[in-house]
Order: structure tokens, then C-alpha cells, then sequence
């Protein structure tokens, strides 16, 4: 029955505090069919999912499920009417058995009592529908790749006997034949008749697996139909609310001469024998599938990584491989990690602006806390950080402004070799542009930055070299009009 | 005005171990001039409750760091009760008695020693700590007992008494809190305060400065917060971390000195538990055990606020069981009301009178 409605959202709003996340928003899921929902961050997507998933309530509106109302209190309520969620982050028990995982929040079989060779042929066939036929239940999950764990989370969905499953951002970690993968399975899932929302920043990705497509602005629907009638740009403008002429804004720059050198680079298990010549005023791309040692490549040059071998120059002099010699000669770097890594999260913004260069800030020991917040306010300015006040904790900021005060960080400290670590993961296209905006900005002013990115349009769009890792070896360096996305690919996967 | 806002405001400031303070103290006054007899305020009972929570605050100024940078020190205590012991042990076999010349180096070397063994304590926890990688907590349980050992075999397993005539007359006098007032140092406007308090006010100055006005005290924040931050930033981690813990021990040791004073004897395991004290005082006072939060004013109002307890619970002869389990209801109710606080949350509020609508 293909096309009738599971899923009906009805006019939900939702406010924090004096904030409207959402102000009525309307949304229909069919079963067998994948409804990408679509939005920059902020637009009220999270919180919709939290909302369907129990983990909030909505202040009005209804949801329907089948011909019954939906108000869920909590993940089992979730589970009881048969929806699913699976999370950017994943959410299995890593020292338990994939089996344990599947039938966590499971009621078992009377007095609660697990009877696991009872539940073993629903554990199975879940197994075998995600593909993982060859996966033993016993098996422990945090032993498993990341892809796999994914899939355990999709098979976990499938032995709850979900017929709604919301995915958020499910392929932000998964190398690219694992979304194959992941792709394949979710049209599995159509034919059995669940019906799914899939979120996701990747629009080519939305379109290739989703039918239809709803846009949320501001905690608003703005827009929705068939996937197939909709062209990039049209949903684009609908996410920014304008015109959005150009993703990826340039500006020229030309880089001179070559100036650090990265010699036999090696660290372990990654990278391998690296070797680079990096030019002023050059944006240097990295691409390559999620582990193959880009992370580690670049961790390894800033220092934060162990090196085995080799060594790394600025200027023909070799620089000590400590954090702090690193940082002296000029290297700055943006953990992919932004969460944990990248931000002090509870510390101020003025703190976390300047902690890698406090000590342009004292006298005799003494910080001058007055010129400290002038020069962080000033920078927050350039970097266009919206905030309510520069000493606000930056857990409270949204990712894209985070981010940015990431990157003000390392301008903060004067670097002349920004090493970034997917600098745009997890941020909405309109603070994307910017980023592109600034990275052209800081090679025209000499700079040389080091872009490691999953996201290959990117890559191409704002590069003037690439070099395409695989195995922690950099395979091939060319100039970027020399590549192609396939022949990315091809090098990446060889 | 606005009553729910004020409250509100008084809630959310930093100034809430200081209400909560003033609470209590208010509310053991009232009951005393009630049933007891009236002698919670008095001037000499203040002094005395002023200086106990000296006793708890000097160590508790080096954890709050600690504890800022998200560690732990459960060792404090016992090398409290070390360094007090080795003082003791100074003044007890010091070749000459005081007033003989020579003296005034016995007492230099005899408090040398003394600091040395808190830094030393401090180092090794801090080395252990930075070096094994083994959570805080872990090292300083095991480190907890090994002073407690150290300290009972410099005291021979007995508790240490030095001839009266041996004490240098400023440490006696040091946390002296009767009524001659040729006893105190009487500088400033207060009359009579006890010498130990002067001490912690100094030291309590010192450390607010260290924390805010140095790169160290923005790097002890950095690290509580975000280690791996840290690190990427440029930090010296590992250095910082034993720097913590050797100044910590600093702290203790000074604490120490003021327990000699305070008790004139030197006993290892009295130190047993004082730590759990310390560590309280930090937490009332607003300190985080993840770390990035604490202060050093809150830290002083958690020291007050357990010896006022104390104290009231005293004066009202509660009998000692009881106090107990007063002072742990307040450490946990404390705990709670510091997390509403950080997490605002808007139903908290509603529970709050709302006559007054918000416009």
C-alpha cells in the first residue's frame, strides 16, 4: 500500500524560552517511501526529531501514527508505536554482543527475562536484511567497524519492528562505499513498507535517495514536493531564504614560492612516508576516504600525533615535532573533532579565542584582561561570530558560529600554516560559503592552509592542489583542474 | 520591583554560597537565642569558628585548583597530618630551646621542612598523575595511605609532643582565639582576629590573582574543561598538572602548620577524613568535579559553611551523629541547587512564587 500516510505531523510548535524553535510545522510520511528533510542548522530539524522521538515535548500540534494519536513520552513509548531513530553519533552499547545490542530495550519474553536463543532467528534476519548475514550475534560491537556498527543500529531498528525510522545525518561518518551500502539497504527498507526521514547536508546524497523532500526555514515549512522536480539551487535558496549565487565563493590568490617542506613523514600505524612541499598563499587539499590517514597526516605535521620518521621544515629549518615548537614556527590547526577537541566547550569565547596566544596579553606574568576581551572582540567582529556576548560559554553557541571562533583561534595566533581538519562538517551551506570565503581571503594574504575534507565539491571548488591519500600513503598531488571527482575516487579506493 | 526576579537574580549569581552562608548563620543565631544560650554569634565564638574554617580553607584553596582542573586529591588529609607530624618532630628533638641563640634557625629549617614535605607530596602525586596517565582519583587513594605510613613511621605509631618550651611563640599563637588581645597581631580595623584567618585571607587573595590575572591560572581553566583542548592550544599539560598539585601541596603543608598550632601535637592519622572536609568545602563552594568550575570566594563560604554547622550544632548540643548527617544533607542539597543553577531550567522557576507576572 504504497503511498498512504504512516506519519502525519500537524501544526507542531515547540519554544525554548523567548525561542521559537518551531512554529507549526506540518510534515507527512508515506510508508515505502524516504522524505529528506531538509534545512541549515538552527532551522528546527533537531528539534523536530526530538520531538518525534520523545526526547522533547511539543508545546501544540499532533502527530498521528497509522489512524492513532502519537504523543511519546520517552524512547520506549517510540519503540511501543513502532518508530526508530537512528543518530549522527552512534548510539550502541560498545562492550555488548551485537546480539545484546539489537535487543536493548527489548521487554523480553514475560517476567523479564531474556531468553536470547528465543529472540536468535529475529536477531538473524535483521542481521541478514542489513547485510551482515556473516555478522555472529555474539560478536562484540565495539569491535566492529563504524559502518557495521550502522548497520547495527539499522538492524536494531528492524527487531524492534519499526515502521517509521529518522535517520539524522546517518552517512557523516561512513566512507563513501559504505554509503553505497547504506543506500542499497534503505531501498530494502522501502519495499518492506517503512517509511523514513532522512536528514541529511548533503544534498546530491538526498537525491539520490530520497522521493520527496520538505525544507524547513526558521521553524517553518518553506517548501516541499518530489525530489525529481526540484534542481539544487531551487532547494538551496528555499534552505537560505535568498538567492544563493555562487556555494563556493573564491577569491584569487596566487600562490609563490614553496616554503614547508614535510619530508618521509611517518607516524603510526599512519601516515607513511609523506611527502609535501607546501607554497605561500596556496590552499592545499587533501581528499581520500574516511581512514586512509588524512586526519592522522596532518595531526602528525601539527605535532599532536607521535611521528616515527621524517620531519617537517618551515623555511629550510626543521622544526622539533612538540605542539608548542609547532606552533611557534607558525602552524596552526582545526580538530575535526570540534566537540571534544577543537573548543573548551564551558570555557568563555574570549578564553577559548586566545588561549594558544595568551601571552601577548601580560605584563611582568600579569594578563591584562582589558585589552585581552578588546582584541577578541575585534577579531569576532572580523570573523562575523554572532554571539551575545564575547564572554558567553561556547557550548551555547550553534555549530557554525562555534566553528568560526575555531578558526579565529588559529588567526588569533598569527599562524601562517592553517591545518584544517574538515573545517565545514556539520555546518549549514550559508556559513559554508564563508568559510570559503575566508580560506581565499587568507591565501591572498600568503597564507598557506591545508584543507582536508570528506566533501569532494568542496575540495575542487576552493583548492589549487589536491593530493588524494589511500592506505596513509598520499598517492597522487596535481593541480586541481588536473582532477576530476572520479578520478578521486578511482585514486582513493585503488 | 520584582520579587521572583530578584530571586531569580540571587540564584543565578555567583554570590549563592554567600546567601546560603548568611541562611544558615541566621537561622542557628535564632535558634540559639531561643533554646540555647545565645552565644552563637559572640565574638569569641565567631573567632573560633573563623579560625576552623581557616584549618579547612588553606588546604582547601590548593583542591579548588585541583578540582579545577578537573582532578582530585585524596591524599590531602593524610599529608596534612604528615607535615604537621614532621613539624612536631622539629621541635621536639631541636637541639636548643627557644629563647637560646640558635633558635630562630631551628624554626627556619623545622618550617622549611615542613613546606618541602607538602611539595614533595604534591609532586608525587602530580608526577604519578601526569606521567602514568592513572585517573587522579586512583593515585591519591594509594598516595592517601603511603603518607599515612610515611607519617607513622617519623612519629614512631604514637602522636608527637614537643615541649611546650620548644614552640616558637608565633605558631602558638597562631590559631590562638581567647581573649588577650597582646596575642594577636591586631592590624586593620577588626580587633582580635585569629592569626590563622589573616593567613587565609592573604593566601585565599593570592590564588584568586593566580587563577585570573596569570596565563597559568587561564591554562589550570583550559585544562579542567578541555584537556585535549589544551593540548591542541599549546599547553603544557603535563607541566601545568604536576605545577598543580606541587602548589596544592604547598597549601597542605601550610595547612599543617596550622593544625600543629592549632592542636600542639602531631598525630598521623588524624589526617584520616579531613581530606572528604577539604574537598566538600570546594564543592558547596560552586567547584565542578568534571572540572572548569570553581572559585576561590565560594571555596572560603563552603569552608564557613561546615564549621558553622559544626559550631551551631554544638551550641545547641545536637549530639555529634546528628551533625553528620546535617552536614551531608547539605552537601548534596548544595550540589543540586549549584546544578539547577547552571542548567537555569525554566520549570525550576515556575515552582517559584509568581504573584508578580512577568510583563
Amino acid at each position: 500500500m504504497r503511498g498512504q500516510p504512516i506519519l502525519e505531523v500537524n501544526r507542531i510548535c515547540k519554544a525554548f524560552g523567548p525561542t521559537k524553535a518551531l512554529r507549526g510545522v506540518d510534515l507527512k510520511v508515506r510508508a515505502g517511501e524516504v522524505l529528506a528533510l531538509i534545512g541549515e542548522n538552527g532551522a528546527g530539524k533537531s528539534t523536530l526529531l526530538k520531538i518525534l522521538s520523545g526526547a522533547h515535548r511539543a508545546d501544540s500540534g499532533q502527530m498521528i501514527i497509522g489512524d492513532r494519536p502519537y504523543r511519546p513520552a520517552g524512547p520506549s513509548d517510540t519503540r511501543q508505536s513502532g518508530v526508530a531513530m537512528i543518530y549522527q553519533e552512534l548510539n550502541l552499547a560498545p562492550e555488548l554482543s551485537v546480539e545484546d545490542n539489537l535487543l536493548l530495550g527489548d521487554r523480553g519474553s514475560g517476567c523479564g527475562l531474556l531468553i536470547r536463543k528465543r529472540q536468535r532467528p529475529k536477531v538473524r534476519e535483521a542481521l541478514e536484511t542489513v547485510g551482515l548475514g556473516g555478522l555472529s550475534p555474539t560478536a562484540i560491537v565495539g569491535e566492529q567497524s563504524i559502518a557495521t556498527q550502522q548497520m547495527i543500529e539499522i538492524a536494531r531498528a528492524l527487531v524492534a519492528e519499526a515502521r517509521i525510522i529518522l535517520l539524522d545525518e546517518p552517512t557523516s561518518s561512513l566512507p563513501q562505499k559504505d554509503v553505497a551500502r547504506l543506500f542499497s539497504i534503505i531501498n530494502d527498507l522501502k519495499e518492506r513498507q517503512i517509511g523514513m526521514v532522512y536528514i541529511s547536508h548533503f544534498l546530491e546524497e538526498v537525491r539520490e535517495v530520497a522521493d520527496r523532500y520538505t525544507v524547513l526555514r526558521d521553524g517553518e515549512n518553506v517548501g516541499e514536493g518530489k525530489m525529481e522536480d526540484a534542481d539544487d539551487d531551487t532547494i538551496v535558496s528555499l534552505m537560505v531564504g535568498r538567492d544563493v549565487k555562487n556555494l563556493f565563493p573564491t577569491v584569487p590568490h596566487i600562490p609563490g614560492e614553496p616554503w614547508v617542506r614535510v619530508q618521509e613523514l611517518t607516524g603510526f600505524p599512519y601516515p607513511k612516508k609523506i611527502n609535501i612541499e607546501l607554497r605561500r598563499g596556496e590552499i592545499f587539499g587533501i581528499a581520500g576516504l574516511v581512514g586512509a590517514g588524512r586526519t592522522e597526516l596532518i595531526r602528525t605535521v601539527f605535532g599532536l600525533d607521535h611521528s616515527s620518521a621524517g620531519s617537517v621544515s618551515v623555511n629550510g629549518k626543521p622544526i622539533p615535532s612538540t605542539i608548542r615548537e609547532r606552533i611557534k614556527a607558525g602552524f596552526g590547526f582545526i580538530s575535526e573533532d570540534r566537540k571534544n577537541e577543537g573548543l573548551a566547550q564551558d570555557l568563555s569565547i574570549i578564553d577559548n579565542l586566545t588561549l594558544s596566544r595568551l601571552g601577548d596579553y601580560t605584563t611582568m606574568g600579569v594578563l591584562n584582561l582589558k585589552r585581552r576581551k578588546q582584541a577578541a572582540e575585534e577579531l569576532l567582529k572580523r570573523v562575523q561570530v554572532k554571539c551575545k556576548a564575547s564572554d558567553q560559554a561556547v557550548s551555547e553557541l550553534s555549530g557554525g558560529n562555534q566553528q568560526k571562533v575555531a578558526i579565529a583561534r588559529i588567526l588569533h595566533q598569527q599562524a601562517d600554516i592553517l591545518l584544517m581538519d574538515e573545517p565545514t562538517k556539520g555546518i549549514d551551506v550559508g556559513t559554508k560559503a564563508e568559510v570559503y570565503q575566508m580560506l581565499g581571503e587568507l591565501a591572498a594574504t600568503g597564507k598557506t592552509i591545508v584543507f582536508v575534507s570528506s566533501y569532494l565539491p568542496e575540495l575542487l571548488a576552493v583548492c589549487d592542489r589536491i593530493g588524494v591519500m589511500s592506505r596513509g600513503e598520499l598517492r597522487d598531488i596535481r593541480d586541481t583542474v588536473d582532477w576530476t571527482e572520479e578520478e578521486v575516487m578511482r585514486v582513493a579506493i585503488v | 520591583m520584582n520579587f521572583r526576579r530578584i530571586l531569580k537574580a540571587i540564584f543565578q549569581s555567583q554570590l549563592g554560597p554567600i546567601f546560603a552562608l548568611a541562611f544558615i548563620l541566621m537561622l542557628f543565631a535564632v535558634a540559639d537565642q531561643r533554646w540555647s544560650s545565645g552565644n552563637y554569634l559572640s565574638p569569641r565564638n565567631f573567632r573560633v569558628m573563623m579560625n576552623s574554617a581557616a584549618l579547612i580553607a588553606v588546604p582547601a584553596l590548593g583542591m579548588t585548583m585541583i578540582i579545577i582542573a578537573a582532578g582530585i586529591d585524596l591524599s590531602a588529609g593524610t599529608a596534612l597530618t604528615l607535615c604537621g607530624t614532621v613539624l612536631a618532630t622539629q621541635f621536639k628533638y631541636a637541639a636548643v630551646a627557644a629563647g637560646e641563640p640558635g633558635f630562630a634557625w631551628v624554626v627556619i629549617q623545622a618550617v622549611c621542612l615542613t613546606l618541602l614535605t607538602g611539595c614533595l607530596c604534591g609532586l608525587v602525586n602530580g608526577g604519578l598523575i601526569s606521567l602514568t596517565k592513572v585517573v587522579p582519583f586512583i593515585v591519591t587513594l594509594g598516595t592517601m595511605t603511603i603518607f599515612l605510613g610515611v607519617g607513622q613511621i617519623i612519629s614512631k605509631e604514637s602522636t608527637v609532643y614537643a615541649d611546650e618550651k620548644n614552640i616558637p611563640e608565633w605558631l602558638s599563637d597562631f590559631c590562638y582565639t581567647g581573649s588577650n588581645s597582646e596575642r594577636y597581631l591586631n592590624f586593620g580595623i577588626f580587633p582580635n582576629v585569629p592569626n590563622s584567618v589573616l593567613l587565609t585571607l592573604i593566601l585565599a587573595f593570592a590564588v584568586v590573582l593566580l587563577l585570573r590575572y596569570t596565563v597559568f591560572g587561564r591554562n589550570v581553566f583550559a585544562i579542567g574543561s578541555s584537556e585535549s583542548t589544551a593540548r591542541l592550544c599549546g599547553v603544557n599539560v603535563p607541566f601545568t598538572i604536576i605545577a598543580v598539585y606541587t602548589l596544592a601541596g604547598v597549601f597542605v603543608a601550610l595547612g599543617g602548620l596550622m593544625y600543629y598550632a592549632n592542636v600542639k601535637n602531631g598525630n598521623p592519622s588524624d589526617g584520616m577524613g579531613k581530606e572528604l572536609e577539604i574537598i566538600a568545602a570546594v564543592v558547596l563552594g560552586g567547584g565542578s568535579l568534571s572540572g572548569g568550575r570553581g572559585s576561590i570566594l565560594g571555596t572560603l563560604m563552603g569552608a564557613l559553611i561546615i564549621t558553622a554547622i559544626r559550631s551551631g550544632c554544638a551550641q545547641l548540643s545536637i549530639l555529634n551523629t546528628y551533625t553528620h548527617i546535617i552536614i551531608g544533607g547539605i552537601i548534596i542539597v548544595a550540589v543540586i541547587v549549584d546544578q539547577l543553577r547552571h542548567g537555569s531550567p525554566e520549570w525550576f522557576f515556575r515552582l517559584l512564587p509568581a504573584k508578580t507576572a512577568e510583563n
